[in-house]
């Protein structure tokens, strides 16, 4: 029990304890952010088509996922490696209760009926899974969730009735209103943009409330928050219950971008992907999984060109990956915000070496 | 054994009611009115014989995995690619010389060599910080899983049985008797036998080697506290090094055995760290006859169920390790 929960601790360095205690959002007063905010904003006006959906779009779906494991792992810390799965349950409701080509499979309600019912089944999905993991600890939360992850892509895979087998469901169909195809690039963009923002202030925001406060005691020392009378396997389940949330948001918006889901977009390796998104990132910060996705994104996008550019066999995307997560895991326990911040600090204190270490926490970006 | 059934009672009854009647079916001949409601026996023996050698085939990688998993609190999600490692080499080692126990000695020496350099190369220096251990456990299958895509290319392989092992033999069980009244005998292929009984041997010989040896008594004291161990003046990285490459190496022996009797390609290491996964959550971490108790109950409920109820086979094993997380969190033969 102390092991476990040792490490814990160790692989997320005391960030909270030095975050100043802001009742306002941390973006208000930061330039970077405003200009991040901007150029998000009227990217169609820069981007093309392509760029706007493989690149960006992908990217915060996928951050948006990495970020319900980084609100579980980074407050809660509870590594969880079925946020994919939640995502990708969440996807084949949409698929199954809304319209697509399997006519014998769904239901065809309309998307207004379908994504609610999604949501709640995949939120209900994911609670469940969670009150099964904190039964355990630490590095036991990562196998179990790993096991159902596996489970469930095997499940979709074998069943025909409900998952149509490892074919999948093809051809769902997408929203249209108000005389809007929502689903056409500009219109997907902005719907995409905008969940992920509140996905990101609602995380930014639990990360302040009480609630998230009890949970990063619960992370820290859940013997002591027992003795002040939390309840700590509620917060933990209640943790699951929101990220789980997140992520099926996350789902129905890549079952809406790629117009299909097949056990493939569930499998173990991509579970995976979604850790390494977090963990390069970094989990101590909602923006990490959102700068892990964008480079992950980037990479598999452009790693093929670029390898074949420098003659080297193109198909070595994973390689690419795995070696650069496991620089991370050893040189960073923060990732890429971890060293970014690490850097700065360097620079300040090189500036004025007399002053103490600036505080680590306050947010940038 | 005896303080189990003192201490519940219920749950011995259950379990021993359930090996009865499990008995009776391999044993018995069945009466016709049980044949029409679940089919041939042929069809049942077979699936229980799938799934006992099954069982051995996922105690033999189960058992490294919580092995080194009970010492050092490392989970080795490289566990899978090991274990494909191991398979590859044994059957480049078979392909080139033709001679299987040859790829077993060696698929074994190089695995555990890839596991010593592991575990000096990478895990000493994070001792102690279980879950940094374990993401760049994960970092390393993403690697290995990639070079090994890389050296040897998406095709299935199969390792070639040797001679002596082909072809099937009669086992003294009545499958059905002749309308002449002449019993059908039960015919299984030998090379499966012969390989349930070798992981046997290596699970009796590896408990043989836990409770009854001096390296042994270091080991299981270090499951127990390995500080307190390492402060009587044991070398406790000599320990950790040796079961390593103990671990890994067994990984590397159930390659070429699922090389053997399954195939190999991309993927497998997947599926078997899943089994050892679910097979140590089912037994109990770190616990050796838990392992051997919960690859034979995976082992089994995956063959049964995929003859029984072919769609949801991978259900049964799930809802298994769901029920035993409910009921008894730790595994079942884990001690705390």
């Amino acid at each position: 029990m102390s092991v476990t929960h040792d490490a814990r601790v160790q692989l997320l360095p005391a960030a909270t304890a030095q975050r100043p205690a802001i009742r306002t959002w941390p973006e208000i007063d930061n330039p970077a952010a405003w200009i991040v905010a901007v150029i998000l904003l009227i990217m169609p006006l820069i981007a093309n088509g392509f760029f706007l959906i493989e690149i960006f779009a992908t990217t915060m779906i996928l951050g948006t996922i990495a970020l319900s494991l980084m609100l579980l792992a980074g407050y809660a810390g509870m590594v969880s490696l079925m946020q994919l799965t939640i995502a990708g349950f969440a996807a084949y409701m949409v698929a199954v209760f809304g319209t697509s080509d399997n006519a014998n499979i769904s239901l065809g309600w309309p998307w207004w009926l379908a994504v609610p019912m999604a949501l709640v089944l995949a939120t209900l999905f994911g609670t469940l899974g969670g009150a099964l993991a904190v039964r355990t600890e630490g590095i036991y939360t990562i196998m179990i969730t790993l096991a159902i992850g596996a489970a469930f892509y095997y499940f979709t895979n074998q069943n025909w009735a409900i998952f149509n087998g490892h074919t999948g469901i093809n051809n769902v169909a997408t929203p249209r209103f108000w005389g809007v195809n929502w689903r056409a690039d500009i219109p997907f963009y902005y719907v995409v943009l905008g969940t992920a923002a509140l996905c990101y202030f609602a995380v930014q925001y639990i990360s302040r409330a009480p609630f998230g406060l009890a949970l990063q005691g619960v992370r820290d020392n859940p013997r002591r928050m027992a003795a002040l009378g939390f309840n700590v396997n509620a917060h933990r389940i209640a943790a699951y219950a929101v990220a789980s949330f997140i992520a099926a948001l996350a789902g129905v918006l890549q079952v809406w971008n790629y117009r299909q889901i097949s056990p493939g977009s569930v499998s173990v390796g991509a579970c995976i992907d979604i850790l390494i998104i977090a963990i390069v990132g970094g989990i101590t910060r909602p923006i990490g999984p959102y700068i892990g996705a964008l480079i992950f994104v980037l990479l598999r996008t452009f790693a093929l060109d670029f390898l074949v550019e420098i003659g080297l066999d193109g198909n070595r995307f994973r390689l690419i990956i795995g070696l650069g997560f496991l620089a991370i895991v050893f040189w960073s326990s923060d990732g890429v915000i971890g060293l970014w911040q690490r850097w700065r600090n360097g620079v300040n204190e090189s500036k004025r070496p007399a002053t103490p270490r600036p505080g680590g926490g306050h947010g940038h970006g | 054994m005896t303080r189990f059934v003192e201490r519940h009672p219920v749950w011995a009854l259950i379990a021993i009611i359930a090996l009865a009647i499990l008995l009776w079916l391999i044993f018995a001949v069945w009466p016709p009115g049980l044949e029409e409601a679940i089919g041939r026996k042929r069809v049942f023996l077979n699936a229980v014989f799938n799934g006992i050698t099954l069982g051995g085939l996922y105690f033999l990688v189960a058992s490294g995995f919580t092995l080194i998993f009970g010492l050092m609190r490392n989970v080795n999600l490289a566990h899978g690619s090991l274990y494909l490692f191991g398979g590859y080499i044994g059957y480049a080692i078979s392909a080139s010389t033709g001679s299987w126990i040859l790829s077993f000695i060696i698929a074994f020496i190089l695995t555990a060599l890839v596991g010593v350099l592991l575990q000096v190369i990478v895990f000493r220096r994070m001792e102690g910080q279980d879950l940094r251990q374990t993401m760049v456990t994960i970092g390393l299958s993403i690697v290995f899983a990639d070079l090994m895509l890389w050296a040897c290319g998406g095709d299935f392989y199969q390792i070639q049985t040797p001679s002596w092992l082909i072809g099937p033999i009669d086992l003294p069980l009545i499958t059905a008797i002749k309308s002449s009244g002449e019993p059908v005998y039960l015919r299984y292929p030998l090379v499966r036998l012969v390989i349930f009984l070798a992981s046997v041997v290596i699970g009796v010989a590896m408990w043989l080697a836990l409770n009854r040896t001096r390296i042994g008594m270091i080991v299981r004291a270090g499951v127990d506290d390995r500080d307190i161990l390492a402060a009587t003046g044991v070398r406790i990285q000599l320990v950790f090094v040796l079961v390593f490459a103990l671990g890994a190496g067994l990984a590397g022996i159930a390659g070429v055995v699922g090389g053997t009797f399954q195939s190999l390609s991309p993927g497998e290491d997947i599926r078997f760290l899943l089994a050892s996964l679910v097979v140590v959550i089912v037994g109990g971490m770190g616990s050796i006859p838990g392992a051997a108790l919960g690859a034979l109950i995976i082992g089994l409920a995956e063959q049964l169920g995929s003859v029984y109820i072919p769609t949801y086979a991978i259900v049964v094993t799930f809802l298994i390790m769901v029920l035993v997380l409910a009921v008894r969190p730790q595994g079942l033969l884990a001690r705390r």
